[in-house]
């Protein structure tokens, strides 16, 4: 019989040679999962590792600004900056108890290759990370520092040379090498067992989220916001407030140019994304009449991806989130009035939460509640923001570093 | 077609040949002009079946040769509608069965009834879909049956015996069991393959037994001969393709069983 479906969406549509792979792994999972120490050596570990939990901050300037109560879920201060540590570690300890040695991943931005290189580094396992050759042009520093933690960085020229193309070559890898490497998926995406055990690990998130909010509150957000690429974030914050009905649950994606332009990957606010089945499970991907992928467009490489978490897919069927999108130009807006406010670099995927929630703002009841969960800080955004900005300074001392190596190469040549 | 054409085809053609080669291209790569011309040289060196794969771009199961191939024939602008005029020319011209090979998606983009009917209706044997396991093959199997093609299972090295049973009970046509671990276009090694193979036989004891995954040379065929049916041969017609033509094609392909 087919498993981990959500409605009509996930499965595991896998090659036959990975069907014993898959069945041990979610043995595994479903092992780790009904043993509480597991749970508590994970909750353990992200605490002394990753500094959990991740406060809850409230924006009292924001709040002052828009005239409604704003908190911040703080998860850019996780280890490596973002929400991905907590998967990563998770998955880490699962491999350490299937005595694999060699860990594979996928990365877009390179965010969630940095996390899997520190896992890596820190569990003392070999690690390889496929990255699209365009990504690894335009994300040299996440490169270098995967190549700096022992991580070998694989360039994907196959596909669209993007994140979905590394998937695929991931999968190659691990087709060939099941016997001791685990594939370490990033998000809450792909065959069973990664999407519910991807999102088990995020659900730290959540369970910290609806205790400090009763803490701090005493009473319960009225809205929730978070970005979706993957959905991995926001499926570990929303988890917190899943049984809690008057939570309005908001998913925020990559608009991009606009939706009218085509160039975007909002998939489920779009309406333009139609059911399918790739890279191993079932769901709503952009695709073309013939089923082809399309090529996904947004400012914040996280979230630039054709497909989406399954069970957020089950979750907009139900109507239990509400799916909207954000334009890259609202997204720079919203990442400045953060930062001026409140001090925030927020990433540019989780500016897109930001953003959603600031357009919204005013035209929500006066004794509004609302948490905006920062799934990661922005500093990796450096260059595309001092582009967007166009900032002279920066333009000059870029110009200035390329001389200095330029000439130092004339020198060695 | 009667549900066994293929399996039959198979038997008969075993009368009078030590192994049958099936050969594997990537339609629209690198053009529909240049597809026709190498089935052509392909079936004149004694082909004896073929898997046509209509390009996805997500090829996950394939090697870089067939991956960068699925690629470029999208980049060219090819569509699944030409595929399916393609097999309406190619059943019409040659004798041999043709099989479509393809992901899930390219079928459920059409509809999965409607690319079953198509297929039978273009004179299609049979359909080999790697990402679509036999858990989540039900409704499609189901509908082949109905159409009468025969739906191609996988056997691979890493299949527990108890599977490859259910599996082998589920098999039409013939088993395509894959050689080793890994993507299309890598090495094999053909000497390890006896108790593997023996495995796969005993799983569909009545059905012609296929081997692929790293087929690429005349030894390759020999070593198979007396343990395999049929040799599958995909990438290395590709590789002779992209560096020396059609016509070299057709010399490789007639140069396997010399």
């Amino acid at each position: 019989m087919s498993t981990g479906y959500y409605g009509p969406f996930g499965g595991a549509f896998i090659p036959e040679i990975l069907h014993e792979t898959f069945r041990r792994l979610t043995e595994e999972y479903a092992s780790a999962r009904s043993d509480p120490d597991f749970w508590r050596d994970y909750e353990k570990l992200m605490e002394n590792y990753s500094g959990r939990p991740t406060p809850l901050s409230f924006a009292e300037n924001l709040s002052k600004h828009f005239g409604r109560k704003i908190y911040i879920k703080r998860e850019d201060l996780n280890q490596t900056g973002a929400h991905k540590a907590n998967n990563v570690m998770g998955q880490g300890l699962l491999v350490q108890r299937m005595g694999k040695r060699r860990v594979i991943a996928e990365t877009g931005a390179g965010q969630h290759g940095v996390a899997t290189a520190t896992m890596a580094a820190r569990l003392g396992l070999d690690c390889v990370v496929y990255m699209g050759a365009k990504d690894v042009a335009r994300q040299r520093p996440n490169v270098f520092w995967m190549e700096r933690l022992g991580a070998t960085v694989i360039p994907v020229t196959a596909g669209s040379q993007t994140l979905k193309d590394a998937i695929n070559e991931a999968m190659r890898d691990w087709v060939a090498s099941m016997d001791d490497t685990h594939y370490v998926l990033g998000t809450a995406c792909g065959a069973h067992p990664f999407p519910e055990m991807v999102s088990w690990f995020q659900s730290i998130i959540g369970a910290e989220a609806h205790k400090q909010i009763l803490a701090q509150e005493g009473r319960l957000p009225t809205h929730v916001y978070a970005c979706v690429g993957g959905g991995s974030n926001a499926m570990g914050i929303f988890q917190g407030f899943l049984d809690n009905p008057e939570v309005e649950l908001i998913g925020v994606e990559a608009g991009g140019d606009g939706i009218d332009t085509g160039r975007h990957a909002a998939r489920i606010a779009s309406n333009a994304a139609v059911t399918g089945v790739a890279q191993g499970y079932k769901t709503y991907f952009l695709q073309d009449g013939d089923g082809q992928m399309k090529e996904t467009s947004s400012v914040a490489a996280g979230l630039d991806y054709v497909g989406v978490s399954p069970i957020l897919a089950n979750l907009h069927e139900q109507k239990r989130v509400r799916f909207e999108a954000a334009t890259d130009s609202e997204v720079m807006e919203a990442h400045d009035l953060l930062m001026r406010k409140e001090g925030l670099i927020a990433a540019l995927e989780s500016s897109h939460a930001v953003a959603q929630a600031f357009k919204e703002l005013p035209n929500l009841p006066e004794d509004a509640v609302v948490v905006i969960n920062l799934s990661g800080r922005g500093d990796k955004d450096i260059f595309t923001i001092a582009d967007a900005l166009d900032d002279p300074q920066w333009r000059e001392f870029i110009i200035k570093k390329g001389n200095e190596y330029a000439k130092g190469q004339e020198k060695e040549s | 077609m009667s549900q066994s054409a293929l399996k039959s085809h198979i038997t008969e053609t075993l009368k009078r040949k030590p192994i049958l080669l099936m050969s594997h291209l990537v339609l629209g790569y690198p053009s529909v002009a240049e597809n026709h011309r190498v089935i052509d040289a392909m079936v004149a060196n004694g082909v004896d079946m073929m898997e046509l794969q209509i390009p996805f771009s997500e090829p996950s199961a394939d090697g870089e040769t067939i991956a960068r191939a699925n690629q470029s024939a999208l980049d060219l602008g090819f569509k699944v509608d030409q595929a399916f005029e393609m097999f309406s020319q190619v059943t019409a011209r040659h004798q041999i069965p043709f099989l479509i090979m393809t992901y899930f998606n390219i079928m459920l983009a059409r509809g999965i009834e409607r690319f079953i009917a198509d297929a039978a209706s273009s004179g299609i044997r049979g359909l080999i879909i790697p990402d679509l396991p036999l858990e989540e093959a039900g409704e499609a199997m189901a509908l082949a049956k109905k159409y009468g093609l025969d739906w191609i299972q996988l056997l691979t090295p890493t299949t527990p015996v108890d599977r490859l049973v259910k599996l082998g009970a589920a098999a039409e046509g013939f088993t395509y069991c894959v050689a080793r671990k890994g993507v299309t276009g890598k090495e094999t090694n053909f000497d390890e393959l006896g108790a593997y193979l023996k495995q796969c036989r005993k799983a569909a004891p009545s059905l012609p037994l296929a081997l692929g995954f790293g087929v690429r040379r005349k030894a390759d065929v020999d070593a198979l001969v007396g343990q395999a049916d049929i040799a599958i041969i995909g990438t290395e017609g590709i590789r002779i393709h992209e560096n020396e033509g059609a016509e070299a094609v057709g010399a490789f392909f007639g140069g396997l069983r010399e």
